[in-house]
């Protein structure tokens, strides 16, 4: 077998003649976390469905760790675990009585079922409040919760939609501390966020989804050389002096946008940044700051859907 | 293309949940406190009523549960008649669209079970927690009687009055699946209950009212003979028997009173035209079983094909909120 854990091949979705997800092609593989980004209603949702067996699918075939969740969707469902959108459990029974009940569905022996659900429950972090009720839980800890189920599963491909959708920024960085974990233990995670520079830190790669189809995919640094172009961009800040006049004398400088306060966005062919302190120093100028700015996610995202837009119009 | 691996893989979970969440819950008190206080009231009328009876009775037990006290005017049964399906909707109208509500839906059918065993697992429980809720009821009510008429039922009087159960709860199962359908269909579980509701007001208050101006309608000027006037009245009485309480009221009557042989208001009518039966004497148990089949039959195949239907709507259903 590849190591693909989960393939998709012209995958299509119609609702009516409205196409949902439009003939996309997808690959994760094992032990990598796969992002998927994409406005609402870009078809996130119901490509994760689909791989499930949850809904019908319209055309195409998907692939999940060998079965097809059409005709195989109880062997896909055993090996995978799916986090759903503001996951919802039982309010009137505790943590405990709701991994018991996953635990009967997934049919795990009763002697079996008691140690999975500890060591899941203390892998996040929820084993001293096991035996409250869910409805005293925050969102987060119910989001733990979730994850608490797919560890006890033993699933080998997790599949998360909006994990960090509501939480605080501390309940979101513990929440992909443990998502991380899931790789570290040989998970294949596929998950779908807005939360860009969230994802961008955990994200092996990424698909940029846009009205159906899959508009980008690779890591975020490919994307970035795709949307934003191949260069260098650098942060400057100094004053003292023409700035801008002296960066655009550097050969190789293609850009220069002033983003105010005595700061300056530099995109170049190559890297400049020698040439920058430099000349600024020598005009007389002081070099308060030089940075190399990292592609973010967001912008790649913004900037490509700018782009989308001002081709629409 | 056929999918694979057992339909009913997760039936038994569910099914125990299910149970024990009924069993547990506050709701079911309350319709345990309902049942009790609408079904002790007949029951303890009749009661005292029978004590004072002295006249040779066979079948004196099961007259507790089809004695119209005087004063209350209420017979057990008829009260069972309007309670059970009270229950049964108490029980289904919010099993699949909570789920829903609750977001727990696409969490539980992500693990390894399908829709059927879902749907198929809630049904039964609540058709087993209403079990369980009649038969207790049945038990007190035959201890009561045991205690305060100080007559031992006799063994067809036993048989009697456990196929009543059993048609009651057949009875519960078709309101079960009325509401099972309606929490399908609708999303909020108000709705799902009005609908309910109104669907077994408009079958106990309306329906009657409905199926006679019907027949009314569908009459003669006037009736040229005896065929042609029972005609009418068996067309009458198939319209009732849409209702499903019309179906358990008939059939319980057979049950209970051993010297029913027709239902209907025309009943001497009928009688008259059977030769050689002596009016008033009571049918062996087995022939009042088979007066009742089709009664019973059409309780269950309702209860089959609300399910059926609850169930082709919820296969369509998109799991996403």
């Amino acid at each position: 077998m590849s190591d693909n854990v989960i393939e998709a091949r012209g995958l299509l979705k119609l609702y009516g003649t409205a196409r949902a997800v439009n003939e996309i092609d997808l690959d994760i593989r094992r032990a990598e976390i796969f992002g998927l980004l994409g406005p609402n209603g870009a078809g996130k949702t119901t490509t994760i469905l689909m791989m499930l067996g949850l809904t019908e699918i319209s055309g195409g075939t998907v692939n999940v760790l060998g079965f097809d969740p059409v005709r195989q969707p109880l062997e896909v469902k055993r090996r995978v675990g799916y986090l759903p959108d503001s996951v919802g459990f039982y309010d009137h029974l505790t943590a405990r009585e709701n991994m018991r009940y996953t635990a009967r569905l997934l049919d795990i022996p009763r002697r079996d079922a008691e140690k999975r659900i500890e060591d899941a429950l203390a892998s996040v972090q929820l084993a001293d409040v096991g035996d409250k009720r869910v409805s005293t839980y925050s969102r987060g800890m119910r989001q733990r919760l979730g994850i608490a189920e797919i560890v006890m599963k033993g699933a080998e491909v997790a599949i998360l939609d909006e994990p960090t959708s509501g939480l605080d920024p501390h309940a979101t960085n513990e929440l992909l501390e443990m998502i991380r974990g899931l790789k570290k233990a040989g998970v294949a995670v596929m998950l779908s966020s807005h939360l860009l520079d969230r994802v961008q830190s955990v994200c092996d790669r990424v698909a940029l989804f846009n009205k159906g189809k899959i508009a980008l995919m690779g890591t975020v640094v490919e994307l970035a050389n795709q949307v934003l172009g191949a260069g260098h961009p650098l942060l400057v800040e100094a004053q003292g002096t023409d700035i801008e006049g002296v960066i655009r004398g550097i050969e190789g400088v293609q850009q220069v946008v002033a983003g105010g306060d005595g700061a300056w966005r530099v995109t170049a062919d190559r890297d400049v940044r020698a040439a920058v302190a430099h000349r600024i120093v020598t005009a007389g100028g002081s070099l308060t700051r030089l940075a190399d700015l990292q592609p973010s996610l967001e912008e790649v995202y913004t900037r490509y859907f700018q782009k989308e837009i001002r081709h629409a119009a | 293309m056929r999918r694979e691996g057992s339909p009913f893989t997760g039936v038994g979970p569910v099914f125990t949940k299910e149970l024990a969440d009924h069993l547990s819950s506050i709701r079911m008190m309350v319709l345990t406190l309902f049942v009790i206080v609408f079904g002790a009231f007949p029951v303890a009328s009749s009661l005292q009523q029978l004590r004072t009876v002295v006249s040779a009775d066979a079948y004196l037990f099961l007259r507790i549960f089809t004695l119209e006290p005087e004063r209350v005017q209420i017979t057990f049964v008829t009260a069972l008649n309007f309670i059970i399906p009270l229950m049964a909707i108490g029980l289904g109208f919010d099993s699949v669209n909570s789920e829903f509500n609750r977001r727990t839906l696409s969490r539980v059918l992500s693990q390894p079970i399908y829709r059927d065993a879902l749907l198929l697992g809630k049904f039964l429980g609540g058709l087993a927690t209403l079990a369980v809720g009649l038969m207790a009821l049945w038990l007190i009510v035959f201890g009561a009687g045991l205690l305060l008429l100080g007559v031992p039922p006799g063994g067809v009087e036993v048989a009697r009055a456990a196929g009543f159960l059993v048609v009651a709860i057949a009875y519960g199962g078709v309101w079960l699946a009325v509401s099972m359908l309606f929490s399908v269909i609708f999303r909020s579980t108000a709705t799902s209950a009005l609908c309910a509701l109104g669907l077994w007001l408009f079958f106990f208050i309306l329906w009657p009212m409905v199926a006679s101006s019907i027949a009314m309608s569908m009459a003669p000027v006037q009736f040229t003979s005896a065929d042609e006037l029972l005609g009418f009245e068996q067309f009458g009485q198939a319209l009732m028997r849409v209702s499903p309480g019309t179906l358990f009221s008939e059939a319980v009557a057979a049950l209970l009173n051993p010297e029913t042989r027709v239902f209907g208001d025309f009943s001497n009518l009928f009688l008259a035209r059977s030769r050689g039966t002596i009016p008033n004497a009571p049918l062996p148990f087995d022939q009042s079983l088979l007066l009742i089949w089709p009664q019973v039959t059409g309780l269950v195949a309702a209860m089959i094909v609300l399910f059926a239907a609850a169930y082709v709507i919820f296969q369509r259903e998109e799991v996403r909120a």
